[in-house]
């Protein structure tokens, strides 16, 4: 049977959905909350995005395309350009290379898993910024970031989660 | 189609690997290219600014609402105590109200007898925060006015608190602004007591650093920072901060404004050229309306 142009664009906005989030979860990441001492260690969401969708839906995500919303999200936040962009394809591409270990595995191991990933690219981006500027960033507020993105991970991975129950039950 | 897939799956695995390679090393030169060709990536950086500013703006009034009813509620409940301090602080500043005329008329005398030359007053452009600095490193924020407004690079920006820092890449409607925490910032700045030049250099901490004193000079904890118009972009006299610790490791200031609840930002426009060369800053096209 021929899919109806309906059952078409269905198909093509849930192949659109995991971009869709990243990419809103970019802007979303520079609203400004006016809660005192947060913006400094604001949670890297789009990071979480990206982990997540790595490991459950690596074809709705090119590897370009995680780079283009690195690059995006550098060049909106005032990063460097590029910076973002090796930190999230490098976890998405190592995640990509382990995603059948956390098939079927606990929330717990899922958010172990993100809490290394994020440690990774927190290490990563202090490597690079310290190159760029050509001197020792702070570690302590990078740390405290770190802290606040693992922490607030489940809130945003139930969210991510439902939705990808809600896509199971739609196949 | 088995065979076809058999011998596709190792050439898609290593297409995928080469992808992977080559997206490292494309942001590896992306790195390059910012520190290479500044200019190329602040007009990306401008227009990428320009074209989200208006979502950002849209989305950042809500927060900004909620934000204002949670600080209502605050002061609600501190509302005894907010009162007695204020009436204390009112009385203060009354005094001061009049000391400030007495000598506002004895500096017209005497200006007025010196034939002094009038300062340059400056315009102001009014900015909405639309965009926070998102992390650890990165010490700016977005602002919705750019060259449209007359926002120009370099030029300061303040609250009625004090300088809050400079612009740095300005699109169209949206503007980068450095904060004097930035790992960049150099402010000339004086000791307003002692009239002590120096610059004030952030280093990504809350508090900044005097640097490049002259030989001697005297700074002391509670001495007040202002800026000192060398340069040209900034008006002098701005507040800037507060000297909180001397030592050895350096001169520690603590910033007047409060970065956590900046909503509203004045950019002032002394009609200058500024602190930074503009052939080899980004100017986009656009209308200006000029001071």
């Amino acid at each position: 049977m021929k899919p109806t142009i309906w059952q078409r664009l269905d198909v093509l906005a849930r192949q659109l959905t995991p971009l869709g989030i990243t990419f809103a979860l970019v802007i979303l990441n520079a609203v400004p909350l006016h809660v005192p001492a947060l913006a400094r260690v604001v949670p890297v969401l789009p990071l979480m995005a990206v982990y997540h969708f790595a490991i459950y839906r690596p074809v709705m995500m090119p590897m370009a395309a995680v780079f283009l919303i690195g690059v995006f999200h550098d060049l909106l936040t005032g990063f460097p350009l590029g910076v973002h962009a090796l930190v999230f394809v490098s976890v998405f591409g190592i995640l990509g290379a382990q995603r059948r270990f956390f098939m079927g595995k606990s929330f717990a191991i899922y958010w172990l898993g993100f809490a290394l990933a994020a440690f990774g690219g927190a290490v990563e981006t202090w490597v690079l910024m310290s190159g760029l500027n050509a001197t020792l960033m702070e570690t302590r507020v990078a740390f405290f970031q770190y802290v606040m993105t693992v922490g607030t991970f489940p809130i945003l991975a139930w969210i991510l989660l439902l939705w990808q129950q809600a896509f199971q039950r739609a196949d | 189609m088995r065979p076809v897939n058999r011998l596709a799956a190792p050439i898609r695995g290593f297409a995928q690997r080469f992808a992977y390679l080559g997206l490292v090393l494309a942001a590896f030169g992306l790195m390059m290219l910012g520190k290479a060709d500044a200019l190329l990536v602040e007009r990306l950086r401008a227009n990428v600014t320009d074209a989200v500013a208006p979502i950002l703006d849209a989305l950042s009034r809500p927060v900004a609402t909620a934000a204002d009813w949670v600080l209502r509620a605050e002061s609600m409940i501190a509302l005894y105590e907010e009162n007695k301090r204020l009436r204390e602080d009112n009385a203060t500043l009354l005094q001061w109200q009049a000391a400030a005329r007495r000598l506002e008329t004895e500096n017209a005398q005497l200006r007025s007898l010196l034939q002094f030359a009038p300062e340059r007053p400056g315009t102001f452009i009014s900015g909405r925060v639309i965009a926070d600095h998102g992390g650890a490193y990165a010490q700016s924020f977005l602002v919705n006015a750019g060259t449209n407004s007359g926002v120009r690079p370099g030029q300061a920006v303040v609250t009625e608190a004090g300088l809050v820092g400079r612009t740095d890449v300005v699109g169209g409607r949206s503007a980068r602004v450095l904060l004097i925490t930035d790992l960049n910032s150099r402010i000339p700045v004086v000791v307003e007591h002692s009239r002590v030049r120096a610059i004030l250099a952030g280093d990504n901490t809350n508090r900044p650093r005097l640097i490049h004193l002259p030989q001697g000079a005297l700074v002391s904890p509670g001495d007040r920072i202002v800026t000192s118009g060398h340069g040209g972009a900034f008006p002098p006299g701005v507040p800037v901060g507060m000297v909180t610790a001397v030592s050895d490791s350096g001169i520690v200031v603590q910033p007047y404004v409060n970065y956590d609840r900046l909503e509203y930002v004045r950019i002032i426009d002394l009609g200058l050229t500024g602190i930074l060369q503009l052939p080899q800053k980004f100017m986009p096209e656009g209308p200006r309306t000029s001071p």
